[in-house]
């Protein structure tokens, strides 16, 4: 794994508080100038990990190692990092320019350096015109700027942002996470960000590292977790899924109550429990290939979510759950789904994953 | 080899930590010889006799054999229960009216029940003499019973305990959920049904912490009883006269072992019930707004009407003792009382009490606060903060007249090489500090707590150590609550007078101490005028710290009055 371009390595890295373990032998590679996202719901060390890697923590074993430096017994002071934190963690006292030339006035910088350096980020986060406000006279995702700011101030080899955005409205929030990819695209600086929100994860890194109870059970590109997750857990986690109990017959089927689905076993043998999983979006009202499942429903609920509607199908001799259909507006709006009509649903070979019990 | 050790030695730690380090192992030094060893002190002589020789409970025995001072046992618990009995009822409905109606001229009501902080706990007794002395104005109304004993003790307490009370149950009561009202009125409750299922059980620790606070104050009084309690002993006066008067220390040691027994146990109880208070509320709730009602608002502006005119006529009263000529048979003005004439009692022991409480207020509040931010705000040594801040709480628990006697047997042996701050203005403001420490360090703490967890991790990430940035932020962002601090410390430094009544010496005779000495020798309206003397400058430091704070405040908290101006 060790490549010439990686920037920072975490080798089996665990910390426990107590009797609780909060991270186990965590090991990651992160090359130069990469997005990555530690996701994951709360409680699963996400954090931790993040905090371990700042200093900000003390691992119990592993090490962390920075541009092939062993950077595990530093303090936070003598390693290279900028961080940002969900409450901000804004000096309410300082204006914004002070808040952001906080760490360049430390490390002796000229004050007309100074100046023109927090100038630059002012105009990077665009915030110019706020520069002699405090930190109350702003927005929530103003502040949290400003924060990005403060961190990149000193050039920092490494940006950590733990949860940079739960704190923000919607709207914001979407604003936001363009915002500070482009920024890091713009300065090539190597992020780390922890979330818990997989939207936030899938649009913004280039590689998520999903985490539960301590360790990260999945790692890659945003379409290969989506597509590819190797487990119920991320695939329901990332994403919403129709999960379907089901046992791989004698003829290495996979059968659902009454019928019989057409799709690939991979290493389960006959008269195995399994659950089939769907993807609300992978089924279809019309069949585009031969050898596509064909499963007859009865429409008994449906959502209107705005750009889509969820429609719920009750299907019988398959499951007593209903099942999770979304339809863009634009094709329901051809269709009129109404209660009790009933529709045969398609969906490919491929789009059906089983995954075990 | 070598290189790993250097490693392990350094793991995890910068500069920062290990000035951290080695401040949290001095506060503990402090603590333990400040606080723990003349505690220490003070058990082993009570475990000793004369001659300093072990000689187990004997001394216990001897005391539970005497019923004198068992009688001065039960006197005091009786004193206690009663005040506190009393102040806590009085003080409800008081904050009641504060918080929950909408009566007129709160803020006047509030000033005014707040007076009694400003004085020395015996200007309530010396004005009660005036009052309902042997030759008071109102002798009559107490119908042949003498003011002298149980029923001044009672009266003078309640005058002093009422605003200690006031304080904890208006912050208790104005915690509070609108929407459990409104929910209630929806279910057509009557008022008086959702005053005692809505606010008695949410006031229910507010009103369990005050009495304890209230009892141990009362429990631990020295200044009260000692001026008007007469022939009537308590455990405090009991302890002073086995020490100063009988040179008895042992025995002195005893009795104070069973006045800090009930101060503990009260500690304890008050403790636990803060931490309940707080889960009750969150942030969710909605502040309670009072609503109109006449006749509950009138029934309240008359109560809280006569218990003001009760406070400006003690205090009033006090005042015009010390000025008038001979009371009471020429009421002619006259400054002659000010002009005290006693050695040692005068004019001298006003200034070291103003020297006192500066002091204190100045080393007080610098210890007190850069004890807490390290306990609140440091990320190492778990062990060591939790012990300072044991034993940051533990003052509170410990009555004044015990620390002060601690302090004796622990300074002033011979082999102590602090020896030399006996009798000292060292001595005074040292115990003053220690005594005064836990309600200076919760308020700190408080502060502290609100500040972002995260400010210290920004700083390390930009390398700027942590003392500069407690410097720059912390310090601009707490100004509030340490001049909050500074304030109360200089006020009871000014008026106490059972921590100090064993440590001054012929030099530092102190402001309070000497009001009780004037009073003992029979010139109580020299002792007016030098309790009075108290007030004016407690007074004048509160108007002076009002003015300060608003014009510093304005400058290093212009981030505040933005909020509001924008908001």
């Amino acid at each position: 794994m060790q490549n010439n371009n990686t920037y920072l390595e975490v080798k089996d890295l665990s910390k426990s508080f107590g009797n609780f373990e909060a991270i186990k032998n965590i090991d990651i590679n992160i090359q130069e100038g990469e997005f990555v996202c530690f996701l994951g719901p709360s409680g699963c060390g996400k954090t931790t990990l993040l905090r371990c890697i700042a200093g900000l923590e003390t691992q119990s074993t592993g090490s962390v190692i920075q541009k092939n430096i062993n950077i595990s017994n530093e303090p936070p002071s003598n390693r290279d990092f900028g961080i940002v934190f969900q409450s901000y963690a804004l000096f309410p006292n300082l204006s914004v320019f002070s808040n952001i030339s906080y760490g360049l006035i430390n490390n002796k910088w000229k004050k007309a350096d100074i100046k023109k350096r927090v100038d630059e980020l002012l105009s990077l986060v665009n915030l110019t015109e706020h520069a002699l406000k405090y930190p109350s006279q702003l927005s929530g995702g103003e502040q949290q700027r400003v924060a990005l700011a403060r961190a990149l101030a000193t050039s920092p080899g490494l940006l950590l942002l733990d949860e940079p955005l739960s704190a923000l409205d919607a709207k914001v929030r979407v604003f936001l996470r363009k915002q500070i990819r482009d920024l890091q695209r713009k300065l090539g600086v190597t992020t780390i960000m922890v979330t818990h929100d997989q939207e936030e994860a899938q649009t913004m890194a280039d590689r998520i590292f999903v985490m539960k109870d301590g360790e990260i059970i999945q790692s890659g590109t945003p379409s290969e977790i989506y597509t590819k997750a190797n487990s119920p857990f991320i695939a329901s986690f990332i994403g919403s899924m129709n999960f379907i109990p089901a046992i791989i017959n004698s003829s290495n089927k996979v059968k659902c109550n009454q019928i019989e689905i057409n799709c690939d076993i991979g290493n389960f043998k006959a008269n195995d429990s399994v659950q089939l999983a769907i993807r609300p979006e992978d089924i279809q009202f019309k069949q585009s290939n031969q050898d596509d499942n064909m499963i007859p429903g009865t429409i008994k609920e449906v959502e209107f979510l705005g750009s889509f509607q969820r429609v719920y199908f009750e299907v019988r001799n398959f499951t007593d759950e209903l099942i999770i259909v979304d339809v863009p507006s634009s094709t329901a709006r051809k269709i009129e789904l109404d209660i009790n009509k009933e529709l045969n649903l398609y969906f490919s070979k491929e789009d059906a994953r089983i995954y075990s019990t | 080899m070598s290189l790993f050790k250097f490693a392990d030695i350094r793991r995890g730690k910068d500069s920062s930590d290990r000035v951290g380090l080695f401040m949290l192992i001095s506060y503990i030094i402090l603590f333990l010889l400040f606080l723990v060893l003349p505690l220490g002190a003070l058990i082993s002589k009570s475990l000793q006799n004369k001659d300093g020789e072990f000689i187990g409970l004997t001394n216990y025995n001897l005391y539970l054999q005497e019923p004198a001072l068992f009688q001065s046992l039960y006197n005091s618990l009786f004193v206690a229960i009663c005040s506190t009995v009393i102040v806590v009822v009085l003080a409800f409905l008081f904050s009641y009216a504060l918080t929950r109606t909408c009566m007129p001229f709160k803020g006047f009501f509030k000033l005014v029940a707040l007076i009694p902080l400003l004085s020395p706990s015996i200007l309530a007794a010396i004005a009660l003499v005036y009052w309902f002395g042997n030759q008071g104005v109102l002798k009559e109304v107490l119908l042949g019973k003498s003011i002298y004993g149980p029923i001044g003790i009672i009266m003078a307490s309640v005058y002093w305990t009422f605003p200690h009370a006031l304080i904890i149950l208006t912050t208790s009561l104005s915690l509070s959920d609108s929407r459990l009202y409104e929910a209630a009125d929806v279910l057509k409750t009557s008022k008086l049904r959702a005053f005692f299922t809505i606010t008695i059980p949410g006031a229910r620790y507010g009103i369990i912490s005050t009495a304890f606070v209230i009892f141990t104050q009362v429990f631990t009084d020295f200044g009260v009883p000692k001026v008007i309690g007469g022939n009537y002993n308590v455990l405090a006066t009991d302890i002073y006269k086995e020490v100063v008067g009988m040179q008895n220390f042992q025995m002195g040691a005893v009795i104070s072992m069973v006045l800090l027994v009930p101060a503990m146990i009260a500690f304890f109880i008050d403790r636990y019930s803060r931490k309940k208070q707080i889960s009750l509320l969150t942030a969710r709730s909605v502040v309670f707004k009072p609503k109109k009602h006449f006749k509950v608002d009138m029934i309240m502006l008359g109560f809280c009407s006569a218990l003001a005119l009760i406070i400006i006529l003690m205090i009033g009263m006090a005042q015009f003792g010390a000025i008038v000529k001979y009371w009471p048979y020429n009421l002619n003005f006259t400054l002659k009382n000010y002009d005290f004439q006693v050695a040692g009692l005068g004019w001298d022991s006003f200034y070291n009490s103003v020297e006192l409480s500066f002091y204190t207020a100045i080393f007080g509040t610098i210890i007190i606060f850069v004890g807490s931010y390290l306990i609140e705000k440091l990320r190492i040594n778990e062990g060591y903060r939790n012990t300072v801040q044991f034993f940051a709480l533990m003052p509170m628990a410990v009555p004044g007249l015990v620390l002060g006697l601690a302090y004796i047997f622990f300074f002033n042996a011979k082999d102590n090489p602090l020896n030399f701050i006996y009798a000292t203005m060292i001595i005074l403001v040292v115990n003053t500090i220690v005594h005064f420490y836990t309600v200076s360090h919760l308020t700190a703490i408080t502060a502290l707590k609100q500040m972002d967890k995260e400010f210290e991790s920004v700083s390390l990430s930009l390398k700027i150590p942590i003392y500069k940035m407690f410097w720059r932020v912390t310090l601009p962002v707490c100004l509030p609550p340490i001049f909050d601090v500074s304030i109360y410390l200089f006020v009871n430094a000014m008026t106490t007078v059972s921590g100090v009544i064993f440590l001054y010496s012929y030099d530092t005779t102190l402001a309070s101490v000497s009001a009780i000495h004037l009073d003992e020798q029979g010139e109580v309206a020299k002792a007016a005028a030098m309790a009075m003397l108290i007030v004016y400058v407690s007074v004048a430091v509160r108007l002076t710290h009002t003015i300060i704070t608003k014009k510093v405040l304005r400058k290093t908290q212009a981030w505040r009055y933005n909020i509001l101006d924008t908001k």
